[in-house]
């Protein structure tokens, strides 16, 4: 098992205000929107250096997305922040006529997703955003694992054109990936190469399955992990790669089992190389208030259930 | 310029047969707002906008206009025809398999003149407005317009596009509500009553001009006074009082033709009552 280490832990969030940032200063198109949270989406620093490129909205997040799409009629890239919950399911229809199916260059930025915005509970843990998001056609979707790589996503996704959709959450996790990476759409991060089982997380799942790889290696399993950051489109090569040799699968979410990542890695396995899958995710459940730690173990998305999926679908082979 | 007001009412006559001739071949559609709409958007195109036929989407240097009441395409796809955006002959494709003339309008065929899709209503204002935005940070003089359904204002985005356009001073936005007082299921007042909308719209922060939308004399006049109001800090509501189904006795006076398409006997009287001046595609 290859070693990872971390010297600090920060927020997804903060490495999109810091990749919103430097996305500005890249290019003066970027424009950024905001439904009244500016602090939490980390987005003071733009605000700061491009005051006249960003606007406050209030909380009115179907206009929100409406001027965005506006924006882009002109030239501009708006990025707009709100909590996952108020970024998707509140505003669906307006992403789907204006964006989406409008072929909008819109980037919408979404904090706070899944079962650790904590205490504030289910009303906010959105936990279907993906696949509400990833059935849009045309809609690109991306759940990064850590401070530096939702950086390196922001920036990316500015010099993509088309819709995106980026996922990032509220606590503070390890950072453990490259602070001047490369962020590729759609091409999965290989973390670990092995040959008993493959498993395929994403966002804050990444450092479980890490944690899960060192426990289980010294079982002897030899688990491959690939960061999918890219939920759509999808890294069918390397997925099929990956397949064809450790023949199971675990997928590692923090959504629900239901439409997320998993059920797009079953589609692919099912129409090419159908083989065991075992899900981590939440089953078909709303959260509910508490600690992040204490959701995720609660939920079933903790190490020890990486580790127990890992053992159960190798009996299965 | 003075405005041909004779030459604007021959264009708006051809544009009604054209609504009434699309919404018969495919048998479906709305021909009833589409007809009231008709003079507004004769207006618009033939006098009111400073724009470029040779489609550009970004529309940088030219006046931009969204129709967010999608359902009324027929009278938006005419008047662009007949403007140039795209040959009239293509009018017969209407809703019809592989058209690029959508039941409701969309980008995605890459239509010439339709810069956003719309048909699922209330949305058009908060896209206009980002328009408009992006032409102030582009340092862009040019305006933008929007038209509305008056049954539209049920839904509420449109408040929250009204309430931020004039917190943000949004003056280079020029909306117009079709106030034809009709929705799919009734009227208006037996639906959702809609209150009174100048006091409303006022209420909200923006400048209310009031226009007789049937009368083409009288949208010249307004259309001009609205662009002689816009960079004085508010946006600008047109309030356009039109009866849906103008220019077909029949279709007047009921909603019944919001989303009806007229049989054989029926399309001949309509086309009876509407002189054809363009020629018919």
């Amino acid at each position: 098992m290859k070693k990872y280490t971390y010297t600090e832990k920060k927020d997804t969030r903060s490495g999109f205000g810091a990749g919103l940032l430097e996305a500005g200063k890249k290019n003066d198109q970027v424009v950024a929107l905001c439904a009244d949270l500016i602090g939490s989406l980390k987005m003071d620093a733009f605000i700061k250096e491009f005051p006249e490129r960003f606007f406050q909205i209030g909380i009115a997040e179907a206009n929100m997305m409406g001027i965005a799409a506006g924006l882009t009629i002109g030239g501009k890239i708006p990025f707009t922040g709100t909590f996952a919950n108020f970024s998707t399911g509140r505003v669906y229809d307006q992403i789907r006529q204006s964006i989406a199916y409008s072929d909008k260059n819109v980037k919408i930025c979404a904090s706070h997703a899944g079962l650790t915005l904590g205490e504030d509970g289910a009303t906010h843990q959105i936990l279907e955003d993906i696949g509400m998001m990833k059935m849009l056609p045309g809609m690109v979707v991306i759940n990064p694992c850590d401070y530096n790589q939702t950086k390196a996503a922001t920036m990316a996704i500015a010099d993509y054109h088309g819709p995106v959709y980026l996922r990032f959450g509220r606590p503070t996790v390890p950072v453990f990936t490259d602070p001047d990476q490369k962020f590729e759409i759609g091409k999965a991060w290989m973390v670990n190469e092995g040959t008993d089982v493959s498993i395929f997380a994403t966002g804050h799942m990444v450092w479980k399955a890490i944690e899960a790889g060192e426990i289980l290696a010294e079982e002897g399993i030899n688990v491959e992990i690939i960061n999918i950051h890219t939920i759509k489109p999808l890294d069918e090569e390397a997925v099929l790669k990956s397949v064809a040799k450790t023949g199971c699968v675990v997928t590692a979410e923090e959504h629900n089992r239901i439409g997320g990542l998993g059920d797009s890695i079953a589609q692919l396995l099912a129409t090419n190389n159908p083989v065991p899958q075992e899900y981590v995710a939440v089953n078909d459940s709303f959260g509910e208030s508490g600690t992040p730690d204490q959701l995720m173990k609660k939920y079933g998305l903790d190490t020890e259930d990486i580790i127990k999926a890992v053992k159960k679908v190798i009996k299965r082979k | 310029m003075t405005p041909d007001i004779d030459k604007l009412t021959k264009v708006a006559s051809q544009v009604r047969r054209d609504i009434v001739r699309m919404v018969h071949a495919c048998q479906s559609g709305h021909p009833g707002g589409s007809l009231g709409c008709a003079d507004y958007l004769v207006a618009l195109y033939f006098h009111t906008l400073k724009h470029n036929t040779k489609f550009d989407m970004d529309g940088h240097g030219e006046d931009l206009f969204f129709l967010s009441n999608g359902h009324i395409s027929p009278v938006w796809y005419s008047v662009l025809a007949r403007s140039g955006y795209f040959e009239a002959s293509e009018l017969v494709t209407f809703r019809k398999i592989n058209t690029r003339l959508q039941g409701h309008p969309t980008t995605h065929e890459n239509l010439p003149g339709v810069r956003i899709a719309s048909g699922s209503l209330g949305q058009g204002m908060s896209v206009a407005i980002g328009a408009a935005v992006a032409k102030k940070l582009n340092n862009d003089s040019r305006l933008v317009f929007s038209l509305h359904g008056d049954g539209e204002l049920q839904e509420g985005q449109v408040w929250e596009a009204a309430m931020y356009a004039s917190h943000n001073k949004v003056d280079n936005l020029i909306s117009t509500i079709d106030v034809n007082g009709q929705q799919i299921d009734g009227p208006t007042d037996l639906i959702l009553s809609l209150g009174n909308l100048r006091a409303k719209w006022e209420a909200f922060g923006w400048e209310v001009l009031e226009m007789s939308g049937n009368d083409m004399t009288d949208v010249v006049r307004v259309l001009d006074l609205a662009i002689s109001k816009t960079s004085k800090g508010k946006p600008i509501m047109i309030l356009m009082q039109t009866m849906m189904g103008n220019g077909v006795d029949f279709m007047m006076h009921t909603h019944k033709w919001h989303g009806t398409a007229p049989n054989d006997e029926q399309l001949a009287a309509a086309l009876g009552q509407l002189e054809e001046t363009l020629g018919d595609y």
